[in-house]
């Protein structure tokens, strides 16, 4: 499995470019909002977490959503769940 | 003969193009099945047959851009057997004069894009001809009956003396892509400018607690894939539909100097475009469908709308229109009323904020709800008990999910 942050970070932006076509991967800061920076209603970020889970397997659930703040936080999120397993306690991602 | 006439697409529609037919004629067409897509100033639109019948012809070629009303295509009832007219002509170029001749109310109804005493012009001969920014009716024809064809559009502008540079830009400019983004700001300006005119708007405001619909939300989606949770929106549509029921003078439309009310809600969902602009299409029905089955048709009619694949019946016919600002909003939204309906209700973002409780202050979600309603169909007072029914219908978030009022209806429905 694929846990290469560069690869991972890159497939995070595809999949938020088919969503917000208009996205600048280049200005967008991995330290700021995300949804704030691409524009993402709740509509939005569902899809977003339906591609993630489509493409990488990793479901993030809703109790989480709260942690999700920057690019860099879903990229820690996401890579920790890869590294545990798909399968490990949501609960232990991330920290 | 039926004819299929181009539906109004919203209010802020006037007139639209075809982009494409779906059938031909001879093809067996059943009420509900999408057979044209026609271009609106907002999006490219699905357009559905309202009757079963056979196409009997093709009245609007692909590119020509009509006034809502337009006869689009003729349908022979099922069993109707078909007239010699209902030929259709070999030179697509005489379709037009042809029409005209055989219907005359038609003509009465629309008028024909060039007077009858000049000579008729194709409609992808006009097309160009507006292009190159040439008078298609000062061209001479060469076609059947002296009609004027695209060659003769082409001849006439090779004929004309070089443009200065500043008239060729200026001819140019309509044959670009269409400019989508001005051409919405435009249809949005017509509509919201005629509701300002027309409508008298009254605002109520309430503050809703929403800790009880969150928390059952949240109880809902737990364990649930993230491809099958729900987002608050589909409790919110579920309770004005149901709020509804108490107040039906903000549910129907205002026409004709009198107030017509709806039974069925349909809910015209305001989703905003990216990149600018919004539409608001229908969900049909909302108060007789299970919240699953709500989010299903929420998530797909979004993807749709932004995808620019919307249905004919979902743009025409909403009966109130509910705008969500979402978790990302403002506060509170006021909303201006899409004419012919008679009211909008607006959602702020959901969000934990300070709340008195049996004498003490907590911080508890909560949502401020809007009414924005037409004086000449209800009054404040009304308007109230509809935000009141609405606050009281989301303390018991089970009951919405429990209330469908015709299980019968919805084979997907579980009890």
């Amino acid at each position: 499995m694929n846990t290469d942050r560069q690869t991972l970070t890159e497939t995070v932006l595809s999949l938020l470019g088919a969503i917000a076509p208009e996205l600048e991967p280049a200005l967008l800061s991995p330290e700021r909002p995300l949804r704030q920076q691409v524009d993402l209603d709740s509509m939005d970020w569902l899809n977003f977490l339906i591609s993630l889970h489509q493409r990488l397997g990793v479901d993030i659930a809703e109790s989480d959503y709260a942690r999700l703040v920057c690019l860099n936080d879903v990229l820690d999120y996401v890579q920790a769940r890869l590294a545990a397993g798909a399968a490990g306690a949501p609960g232990e991602a991330g920290a | 003969m039926i004819d299929f006439k181009l539906p109004s697409l919203g209010a802020d529609m006037e007139e639209g193009t075809l982009l494409q037919w779906h059938v031909k004629p001879g093809d067996t067409v059943q009420r509900g099945q999408v057979v044209a897509v026609v271009d609106t100033s907002k999006a490219a639109v699905d357009v559905e047959i309202w009757h079963d019948g056979v196409l009997a012809e093709l009245l609007v070629q692909p590119g020509d851009k009509v006034p809502v009303g337009t006869v689009l295509a003729r349908l022979l009832e099922p069993g109707e057997a078909a007239p010699a007219l209902a030929a259709v002509p070999a030179q697509p170029v005489a379709a037009a004069p042809v029409v005209a001749a055989v219907l005359p109310e038609v003509k009465a109804a629309v008028p024909p894009q060039a007077p009858p005493t000049r000579h008729p012009v194709s409609p992808s001969a006009r097309r160009r001809a507006g292009e190159l920014g040439i008078d298609p009716d000062g061209v001479t024809g060469t076609g059947a009956q002296g009609s004027v064809t695209l060659a003769d559009i082409e001849a006439a502008a090779r004929a004309r003396p070089a443009p200065t540079p500043a008239a060729a830009a200026a001819a140019a400019a309509p044959a670009a892509a269409p400019d989508r983004q001005a051409q919405m700001r435009k249809a949005i300006a017509a509509a919201m400018g005629r509701s300002k005119r027309e409508i008298p708007h009254y605002y109520l405001a309430e503050t809703i607690p929403m800790q009880a619909a969150t928390a059952w939300l949240q109880q809902h989606n737990e364990g649930l894939p993230v491809t099958q949770r729900m987002l608050p929106a589909v409790l919110l549509l579920k309770a004005v539909a149901l709020a509804l029921r108490r107040t039906p003078e903000l549910n129907g439309f205002y026409r004709d100097g009198r107030f017509q009310a709806s039974v069925p809600v349909h809910a015209g969902v305001a989703i905003s475009l990216r990149g600018g602009g919004l539409v608001a299409p229908a969900i049909h029905d909302i108060a007789a469908k299970p919240l699953d089955q709500l989010m299903r048709e929420l998530t797909d009619l979004v993807k749709r709308a932004r995808a620019g694949s919307l249905r004919s019946s979902e743009m025409s016919d909403p009966t109130i229109t509910v705008t969500n600002l979402g978790d990302q909003g403002a506060e509170t939204v006021f909303g201006v009323i899409y004419p012919p309906q008679v009211a909008l209700v607006g959602f702020g973002s959901i969000l934990a904020r300070p709340w008195v409780q049996d004498g003490e202050v907590r911080a508890l979600p909560t949502v401020r709800a809007t009414l924005a309603a037409d004086h000449r169909a209800s009054d404040g007072h009304r308007g109230a008990l509809f935000l009141v029914e609405l606050r009281e219908l989301l303390q018991r978030p089970q009951s919405l999910a429990q209330a469908f009022t015709m299980p019968q209806d919805q084979p997907g429905a579980t009890p």
